[in-house]
Order: C-alpha cells, then structure tokens, then sequence
C-alpha cells in the first residue's frame, strides 16, 4: 500500500509551529518512514504533485498570497488541519485588527525613530513585485473548510506527532492533559 | 527581448521572499533585487499592550530564533525597570540567561548547517534536488542526520529549561528571570539528557568539532567555490565586549570596514540612533539600515557570524579561539569579505556556544535565588544581542501607566537586506549576464549565495531544506515566454 502523503505550509506564521513538528527529533526518522511528503518547506516540492492525504496549515491569512495558497491546499488535500494559534486564530498578527493598515505602515515606514529622519519622501513598500496587505488577518477556517485544529503557540511536538500517527493509522487519538496546551 | 527574471524562493508558497532579475534585448542584466514580500505591523499593534508582555509577544517575529527577540525585549524592559543593561542584573539573572541564549545560539547553527547546508556538501551544489535535502541525508548518511537532530535536541532541551518551554518561552522578564536551573537539570545536561551519553555536553563540544572538520575538509577541496563566490567588500558590524571579544549576548557597537578600519567605536547600545539609521525603497517590506556617518550609500553593513569574527579580537574559549586563530591568519589579520566563509565563521561560533554552556553548566550561580532586581523606572530602554543570524535592535517607549507607546525593531536579517541584496547582484552579472538561456544551475546559485546569510524571515523554510525556486521569463509585454522549476 502506498504510504500517506503528507503536505504543509507556512503562511502568516513564524515557524514555529514548523519547528514544532521538527521538535519530534529521532522520532522524525520513523515520521519519514511512515508518510511521503509532497509540497513542503522540508522539502523541494514547490507544486502539488498530486493529491495527498493530509495538509498541515501553520499561520493565518494576512496577505492575497496567503489566501491563494490556502485555497490550493483545501482543493489539494483531504483533510487539512489547521496547526497552531495563528491559523486557528490569526494569532498575534491578528492584534492588528483593530488598526487600520495606513496606521501599522505609517509606524514602521515612516514615524519609527530610525525612518523619521531617513525617509523624506515618505516612500511606503508598494510595488508589483510584493502582495497586498488583507484589511485584517483571517483565521484559515474562515477562507477555506478545515477538518482539525491543533491548539498551542506552537502546539507540542507530541501532540503534532500524536495527531499525525492518528490520521495516518486512522487509530484513535490520545490527548492527555499535558500535550494539550492553550498558550 | 527584455525579460524578466522571477525567483520565487518562497513566495507563492511561504510567502516570505523572491528575487527579480531583469535583463535587457542582449541579455545584459539591468537590474536585480531581493524581495521582502511580509509585513506584520508589530511596531504599532504592541503600542498600548503592558510593557512586560512585550518579551513574549514579539518573539512570536520568529519561531526559528524566538529566544533572541524574548532576551532582546526583556534587555530593553531591564533598562526600563531601572535594572541597567548588561551586568546590573544579578549572577543567576544574567547567566540563566546566556545559558538560554548560547542553547539556541547552538539549536539555530546547527540547524542551518545540517539540515540546509550540509545536503550542499554530502551530495554537491549541483546534485538532484530530489535527494539534496533533508530527508536524503536521514535516508543515506543516518549516522550524521542523527547528529543533526541530536545537537539540535540539546540546544532546545537547554531553552525548555531556561525558558519553561522550547518555542515562544516565558523566562527572562523585566529585571531577571523567572527560575534557576535545579541540580537535576544541570546534571542531566553535563552527563546525558535522560541517562543517553550521547546527549551530553561533551559530546556536543566533540561533534561541533567534527562539524568544523567537514566543512574544512570541503573547503580544502572547494577552494575557488567557498573563497570567491558572492564574495564582496563591505563594512561589519556587531557587539563586543568593551576589550573586544567576541559576545553574544551583551556589549558595545563596534562597525569596521573592508579594510579593517575601525567606523563605529564601541558605542553604548543605548545610543544606538546617533549612529543607525533605515532606508525605505517602495520594492521591498524589509527595510535598509546604514550607519549615519556614511550615509545609505556607503553605510551599509553586514552582520552575523562573519562580521562578528571579523570585529572582534579574540574568543573566551580556548577550542573556538583555536580555530578563530586559524580563520583570521587566513586573510592575513584583515577582514574577511568571502560571503561564503559566513558558514565557517557559524560554525566557529557554534564550537565557542558549546564550550559557554559548559561553563555555565558548572556555575554554581545558577542554583541560586536571587534572581529579579529592579531600580528607578525609565521611560526608554534600547536591548541589543547578537541573535544567530546577527544585531538585533529592541527599543521600547513606556508611559506612566505602563503602556509601550514606541517601538522600533531591527532585526538581524534586515542588516542583512543590502548585503544580500549585493549577494543576489553579484551572481546575476558574474553567472547570468549575457546568456541567453538561463540554467538551472544559475538558479542554484543565486539560492547558494543566499543561504549563505541564513536569512530567517525572508525564506525561513530554507532552514528546513533547500528553497524551491522558480524562474519565469517574461517579454517587455509582460507574457511569459519560458517558466522553470527546480
Ligand atoms: S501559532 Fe505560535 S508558533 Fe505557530 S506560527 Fe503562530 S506564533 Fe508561530
């Protein structure tokens, strides 16, 4: 039997939850025995080679980027799980949503002590090279289904590892108190 | 036909990053640059937040080195609850401390180099990015990817028990810390984290040895690669120890240029904004620091391992000051330009981490109590710390309710952006310019001569294997006339 194809991604996120999954150690040569990985950062696969099992989503949705990629993978993947507080969320990013965008570029662009005297043009990033800024950061299930949540900021390692083995053996998933964690 | 060049290491998909190359009718390079494609507003949305939230808040920046923005943060907040910088905090306060940061310092440098760019050397720059990458080492070279993740098991055991957690921790807060490190704990480490020898401290010193004698075996056998490619002058950058050693956690601003020359002289950090200064251009989120006195053009400046092995005098520890002797008789005492030594300089430095959590491990310091200290408050406090990838800037307004009302980040990979930039340039006119089709293999290089910063929030993912590339040409009408992929 083919092994299960495991997909991920990072979009408005910090890695951590990636760093995370990288937490398992050893454990992480017996995760590359049990599932084949397609489109991932821990590997080279840029597009979806085809259609996989399981799509691991860190991050939220801050940018029309994020959005795009998101919609790929719910049509690419058959169960998606939404890993950590930002794609649950949005996560701290979301703290942004009570500010319009004009406000945060402004801070970091133009009134930040070390632009103020820097930027007489008052030049803000703006070109077609780089994405456009959402009005606010989007938690992924409200773009997009999702089928499970992982909570924690990062989830532990164990429980990201707990979860994997559930899905991928289709056993039922142990959650002990400690693995759970809402930080 | 004029093209245009698009390298997405990341983008589309992680959207952190991508590299525009633009070439004329004769295929001549007219333009290439690197882009920042995230923007998340810290600055503004923490203004109002308590100032002690501030440690725990903004390393969620990044969960690849979230250690050094939690320390940078809680530096700043010392100056502001009147705990002065760097020594005004108590023995177990600040070495508590250094031992959570030299952990990750170790954790973040070996996983660049056995999970990014040990790949390179095992299977060669030019091999198929199918088996180049982290899953082809643990498939064909186990021994050394269990290394990898053993080295990297123990630097983020060392930050779960300084910091209560491996990811986004709790433990240094205004004035101090928040636990001292148990006798358990401590034996653990120096003999072997859950009884495994192999989780040792001495075993971490031995295999951060082996992994300098690798990259110098390659480097014997790759000569022109490791010595010429990307390789520019430019000014450094970084803390020192105020009689000039190398310090990863506290110090003084010392800048010197391509030639040796001392242009920033040990400054206080809290002066900071007499001397630094950031450019905007509309292309890119990441802004582009300069040192004042020279201005944007000829202020820029390079940070992390290079530029530190390059300020500073020597090393506290007599492994690391070996081969620190070693590294700097090769450019004959002068400052060392060559973008590709960055990974020797890394791995220097995680040799000197290694020995400094030795040392800390056998401090009795860290049993002790005393750990908060507090004083008259701020308003203002400036916390700088030499982060795995470079300087890092926090600093921090608070106003009498205890609200942030200002802050101002520069992170490590932002020192970086005109150095990569300049990186990004040098492989397109020196590799692309004037051909007409574009190999792979130039793809490859522009990837090599990035990863060679260890940028962290352009393209974090390469951390975790190589960055898929994608290259489209465009006509001046904009269609797309040719697309590769690697
Ligand atoms: S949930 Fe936490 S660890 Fe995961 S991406 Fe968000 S901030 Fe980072």
């Amino acid at each position: 039997m083919a092994k299960p194809v495991v997909a991920t991604t990072s979009l408005a996120g910090c890695f951590g939850c990636h760093m995370s999954l990288l937490d398992i150690d050893d454990r992480i040569l017996q995760l590359i025995e049990l599932v084949e990985f397609d489109k991932s950062p821990i590997d080279d696969i840029k597009q979806f080679s085809r259609q996989c099992d399981i799509g691991l989503i860190e991050g939220g949705v801050c940018n029309s980027e994020n959005a795009h990629v998101l919609k790929a993978f719910r049509k690419h993947c058959n169960i998606l799980v939404s890993v950590g507080e930002c794609a649950i969320m949005g996560g701290l990013p979301a703290l942004r949503n009570n500010i319009p965008v004009g406000e945060c570029l402004a801070e970091a662009y133009l009134n930040s002590p070390t632009t103020k005297n820097a930027n007489p043009n008052k030049i803000l990033p703006n070109d077609d090279d780089i994405p456009m800024i959402l009005n606010r950061v989007y938690p992924c299930h409200e773009v997009v289904k999702i089928d499970y949540f992982l909570p924690g900021c990062p989830p532990r390692a164990d429980l990201i590892w707990n979860a994997l083995v559930a899905l991928v053996t289709g056993k039922e998933m142990e959650l002990p108190y400690e693995v759970v964690k809402f930080d | 036909m004029a093209k245009k060049i698009v390298i997405e290491p990341v983008t589309r998909v992680e959207g952190h990053g991508k590299v525009t190359i633009r070439m004329d009718d004769d295929n001549r390079i007219t333009q290439s640059r690197l882009h920042i494609v995230e923007f998340r507003g810290f600055e503004r949305f923490v203004q109002g937040r308590p100032y002690w939230e501030a440690p725990v808040l903004v390393q969620r920046l990044c969960g690849i080195c979230p250690v050094s923005h939690h320390l940078a943060a809680a530096k700043a907040l010392d100056v502001i609850v009147g705990a002065g910088t760097g020594n005004g905090l108590t023995p177990t306060g600040e070495k508590m401390r250094r031992l959570m940061h030299y952990g990750q310092i170790f954790q973040s440098h070996v996983l660049h180099f056995f999970h990014l760019v040990s790949p390179d050397l095992l299977f060669g720059i030019d091999a198929d990015p199918a088996i180049r990458n982290v899953i082809g080492v643990a498939l064909k070279h186990k021994d050394l990817a269990v290394q990898g993740v053993l080295m990297r098991k123990y630097g983020q055991e060392i930050i779960e028990a300084t910091a209560g957690k491996k990811i986004h921790g709790t433990g240094a807060i205004p004035g101090g810390i928040n636990k001292n490190l148990s006798i358990e704990e401590r034996d653990a480490f120096i003999k072997g984290i859950d009884g495994n020898p192999q989780l040792s401290i001495a075993q971490m010193i031995d295999w951060s040895e082996a992994a300098l004698a690798l990259f110098k075996d390659y480097h014997a056998k790759h000569k022109d690669l490791i010595d010429s490619y990307a390789a520019f002058d430019s000014n450094h950058v970084s803390l020192v120890t105020p009689d000039g050693a190398l310090d990863l956690y506290h110090g003084v601003l010392r800048g010197v240029d391509a030639h040796g020359k001392k242009i920033l002289n040990d400054v206080d950090t809290q002066d900071y904004l007499d001397h630094v200064a950031e450019e905007v251009r509309s292309w890119s989120y990441m802004k582009f620091p300069y040192l004042t006195s020279l201005g944007p053009k000829k202020g820029w400046y390079r940070v992390g391992p290079l530029a530190r092995l390059n300020t500073c005098d020597y090393i506290a520890t007599p492994r690391a000051q070996k081969h620190f002797e070693e590294f700097r008789a090769y450019t004959g005492g002068k400052p060392n330009n060559m973008t590709m030594h960055y990974h020797w300089a890394r791995l220097i430095e995680t040799l000197h981490a290694a020995e400094m959590m030795e040392l800390l491990l056998n401090d009795p310091d860290l049993q002790k109590d005393d750990l908060v200290v507090t004083g008259t408050r701020q308003q203002q406090g400036v916390g700088l710390l030499e982060a795995p990838r470079g300087t890092l800037f926090h600093h921090y307004a608070v106003n009498e309710n205890d609200q942030i009302t200002m802050c101002n980040l520069i992170v490590s990979t932002t020192n970086n952006n005109q150095p990569m930039n300049e990186a990004v340039n040098w492989v397109a006119l020196n590799t692309i310019d004037g051909k007409a089709e574009v190999t792979e293999a130039m793809l490859n290089g522009v990837e090599v001569a990035i990863r060679a910063y260890d940028p962290c929030l352009s393209c974090a993912t390469h951390a975790m294997g190589n960055m898929p590339l994608e290259i489209t040409l465009v006509d001046s009408r904009g269609d797309v006339i040719d697309s590769k992929r690697k």
